[in-house]
C-alpha cells in the first residue's frame, strides 16, 4: 500500500506520544495515593510505577489493546479501503490525545480511556457509517464504566469494614495489624496474579493450566506476605507516637501494606491504559504489515506494547514525579488504612477489566473506592462535587473526543487520500 | 495543571472544630483566676482578666464562622452536617456565657461576700473541668474518624463521656448548696447584688450545662 512506512511512524510517534501523555498525568492519580500517605517518597512512587507499569502493560495489557484494535469498529467493513482505517486510527490517537491535552489543562475529570474510545467510534461513523461500530460491545464498555467504579466501591466498602472489624475496632489495634495485615498483602499478591495469569499471559505466548495458575498465584500471594512479614516485624512500638493520636503505630504496618498495593495499583494502570495508546498503533501495524488487507486474526506483535510501555515510563520520569508531587500533596486525608483498601479494591478491579478486555478509566475506579471507605465512615470529608463532574465528563468525552476524530480524520484524508 | 481526583478529598472540619474547642476552652479557663481576684478584690486585675475573656471570645467566634464557611453542603461527612453545626455552636455558647459571667463581674464591679467565696471557687473550678472534660472527649474525634466511629474508640469517648456527666451533677449539687447559702445571707445584702449573685450562679453553672451538651451531640454522632 502506499505511504506504508509513513503509517507506521506516524502511527508509532502519535502513539509514544499518547502514552507519553498518559505516564506523565494519568500515572499520578494512581501513585499520588501512596505518596499522600507518606507512604512512598516521590523517587520511590516513581521507582515503583516505572517498573510495574511496565510489567503491568506488557505483561496484562493484551487483551484491552485487541478490544481497542478491532473490538470497537468492524474492521471487516474497511476490506475494500483499508486506509480508512489506517488513518482513522491515527486521527482518534491525534483527537484523544488533543482533547485530554485541553481537558487537563482546566481541570475536567476526563479519562484517557473514554477520549479514545470516543475518538474511535467518530472516525468508524464519519468514514463508514452507523453499521460500521459494534454497537453491542460499546455498550457493554460503557456499562463497565459505570460498574467499575461502582464494584471498587463495594469492595473497598467491605475491605475496609473488614479493617475495621478486624483491627481497628479492637482493644490492641497494634497487635491484630501485625497479625492481619500480611493476610491483606497475600489477597494482594494473590489477586494480582490469578487474574494476570488466567487472561493476560496468553499473548506472551505463555499457556499455563488452570491448576498451575491458582499454585502459582498462591505462591505469589505467599512471597509477597513473606516480604511483608519480614518488614513489618522490623517496626518498633513507638508509645509516645501514640499520645495524642492513638493509630500512629497501627499506620505504619498498614504503610508496609500499602506499598505492596502501590505497586499493584501501578500494575493494574499499565495492563488497562497502556490499550488507549497503543490498541490504535496495533490496528495501523497490523493493516500496513499485512500489505494493506485487514486481518482480524493477526496477533499483536509485543514491541507494541513495549512501545507503549517505554513511552509511560518516558513520561512519568519527564513530567510524571512532579504531577504526582502536586496531585499527592492534596491527599493527605488517605491513610495508609485506607488508601491501601481504595488501592487493593482499585487495582483487582482495573486489572479484572484488563483480563475481560474492557478499557475502563483507572481514576474513575478510584474514585469510586474512595467513596465505598467514605461510606464506611472512614474518611472525614468528601467533596461530592466532583462526582458530579465526572457524570458530566461521561456524557461530554464520548461525543467531544467523536467530533474532534472526525474533524482530524477529514484532514488527514484530504492530505493522504 | 488541577487533577479532580485529589479534589475529591474535602477539607476535613474536625481538626477545626477542635481547635474551636481549645478557643473555648482557653476563654472559660480564665474564670478560674477572674474569681480569684474578684475574691481579692483586685479590680484592676478582674478588668485585665475580663479584656482576655472577651479576646478569646471573639477568637472562637472567628473560628466558628471560619469553619461553618468550610461546610458547603456537597461536602459527604462520616457524621450529620447538622449535627456538627449543633455541636460546634453549643460548644461556642460555652464561650459566650463565659464571656456574659466576666461582663457582668466587671461592669457591676462585683464582690463575692466572705462566706460564700470558697464555695464560689469550687464552683468554678469545677465547671470549668466539665468544659476541659468535653474538650477530651471532642479530642477524641479525629480517633474515632479513623475507626469509623465504631469498636473500641466509641467504648473510650463512652467512657470520657460518662465523666462529663458526673462532672455535671456535681456541678448541679454545688449550686444548691451555694444558693441555700446565699439565701442565708440575703437579709444582710443590698438585694441588687442578691440577684446578680443568683445570676452568676445560674450562668456559671450554664458551662457544665453547656459541657454536658457538648457531649450529648457527640453521643448522637456515635449513635448514628
Amino acid at each position: 500500500m502506499d505511504y506504508g512506512t509513513t503509517y507506521l511512524v506516524l502511527a508509532g510517534v502519535f502513539g509514544l506520544f499518547m502514552a507519553w501523555g498518559i505516564g506523565a498525568n494519568d500515572v499520578a492519580n494512581a501513585m499520588a495515593t501512596s505518596v499522600g500517605a507518606r507512604v512512598l517518597t516521590i523517587k520511590r512512587a516513581v521507582l515503583i510505577a516505572a517498573v510495574f507499569e511496565f510489567a503491568g502493560a506488557v505483561l496484562a495489557g493484551g487483551e484491552v489493546t485487541s478490544t481497542i484494535r478491532n473490538g470497537i469498529v468492524d474492521v471487516e467493513l474497511f476490506n475494500h479501503e483499508p486506509t480508512l482505517l489506517v488513518l482513522g486510527m491515527l486521527a482518534s490517537l491525534v483527537a484523544a490525545g488533543t482533547w485530554l491535552l485541553v481537558a487537563s489543562r482546566m481541570g475536567w475529570p476526563v479519562s484517557t480511556t473514554h477520549s479514545i474510545i470516543g475518538a474511535i467510534i467518530g472516525f468508524a461513523i464519519a468514514a463508514v457509517g452507523w453499521s460500521a461500530v459494534h454497537w453491542g460491545d460499546v455498550v457493554t464498555i460503557a456499562a463497565s464504566w459505570v460498574i467499575s467504579p461502582v464494584l471498587a466501591g463495594s469492595v473497598a466498602y467491605l475491605i475496609f469494614r473488614s479493617v475495621q472489624a478486624l483491627i481497628l475496632d479492637r482493644s490492641d489495634p497494634f497487635k491484630e495489624a501485625r497479625r492481619y495485615v500480611p493476610v491483606y498483602m497475600f489477597l494482594t499478591g494473590f489477586m494480582i496474579a490469578l487474574i494476570t495469569l488466567t487472561k493476560g499471559l496468553k499473548h506472551l505466548g505463555l499457556d499455563i493450566s488452570g491448576t498451575g495458575n491458582i499454585l502459582i498465584a498462591l505462591l505469589t500471594g505467599a512471597a509477597v506476605a513473606a516480604i511483608g512479614i519480614f518488614f513489618i516485624r522490623r517496626i518498633p512500638y513507638d508509645p509516645d507516637a501514640d499520645r495524642d493520636f492513638h493509630y500512629t503505630n497501627v499506620e505504619r504496618v498498614f504503610g508496609v501494606l500499602m506499598v505492596f498495593t502501590a505497586c499493584a495499583m501501578a500494575f493494574a494502570h499499565g495492563s488497562n491504559d497502556v490499550a488507549n495508546a497503543v490498541g490504535p498503533v496495533a490496528a495501523v501495524v497490523s493493516v500496513v504489515q499485512s500489505g494493506g488487507t485487514v486481518g482480524q486474526q493477526s496477533t499483536l506483535p509485543s514491541w507494541v506494547l513495549l512501545l507503549g510501555a517505554a513511552g509511560i515510563v518516558f513520561g512519568l520520569l519527564m513530567l510524571g514525579r512532579h504531577v504526582i508531587a502536586t496531585v499527592g500533596k492534596n491527599i493527605t486525608q488517605l491513610t495508609p488504612s485506607r488508601g491501601f483498601a481504595c488501592e487493593l479494591s482499585a487495582a483487582t478491579t482495573v486489572v479484572g477489566a484488563s483480563a475481560l478486555g474492557l478499557p475502563v478509566s483507572t481514576t474513575h475506579t478510584l474514585v469510586g473506592a474512595v467513596l465505598g471507605v467514605g461510606l464506611a465512615r472512614g474518611l472525614a470529608a468528601l467533596n461530592l462535587g466532583v462526582v458530579r463532574s465526572i457524570f458530566m465528563s461521561w456524557i461530554v468525552t464520548l461525543p467531544a473526543g467523536g467530533v474532534l476524530s472526525i474533524v482530524v480524520f477529514w484532514i488527514l484524508s484530504a492530505i493522504f487520500l | 495543571m488541577k487533577s479532580y481526583f485529589s479534589a475529591i478529598f474535602g477539607r476535613s472540619p474536625i481538626r477545626p472544630l477542635q481547635r474551636h474547642m481549645e478557643k473555648v476552652m482557653e476563654c472559660a479557663r480564665e474564670l478560674v483566676p477572674l474569681f480569684e481576684a474578684v475574691g481579692a478584690q483586685e479590680f484592676t486585675r478582674v478588668e485585665e482578666l475580663q479584656t482576655r475573656v472577651s479576646r478569646l471570645e471573639d477568637e472562637a467566634d472567628d473560628l466558628k464562622k471560619e469553619l461553618r464557611l468550610q461546610l458547603p453542603n456537597t461536602l459527604f461527612l462520616p457524621v450529620d452536617r447538622r449535627d456538627l453545626l449543633e455541636l460546634l455552636r453549643t460548644q461556642d455558647m460555652i464561650a459566650n456565657r463565659a464571656k456574659d459571667i466576666a461582663g457582668v463581674i466587671r461592669g457591676r464591679r462585683m464582690v463575692i461576700p466572705d462566706q460564700l467565696l470558697p464555695l464560689f471557687k469550687d464552683y468554678v473550678g469545677r465547671n470549668v473541668d466539665a468544659v476541659e472534660q468535653a474538650l477530651r472527649t471532642v479530642k477524641e474525634m479525629d480517633d474515632l474518624v479513623e475507626t469509623g466511629f465504631r469498636g473500641n474508640e466509641v467504648e473510650r469517648v463512652q467512657a470520657l463521656l460518662k465523666e462529663l456527666d458526673r462532672l455535671e451533677k456535681e456541678t448541679d449539687h454545688m449550686q444548691v448548696e451555694l444558693r441555700a447559702t446565699l439565701r442565708g445571707l440575703e437579709s444582710e445584702l443590698p438585694p441588687v447584688d442578691v440577684m446578680f449573685l443568683y445570676k452568676i450562679i445560674e450562668w456559671t453553672g450554664d458551662l457544665a450545662d453547656h459541657a454536658e451538651r457538648v457531649g450529648s451531640r457527640l453521643q448522637i454522632m456515635l449513635a448514628r
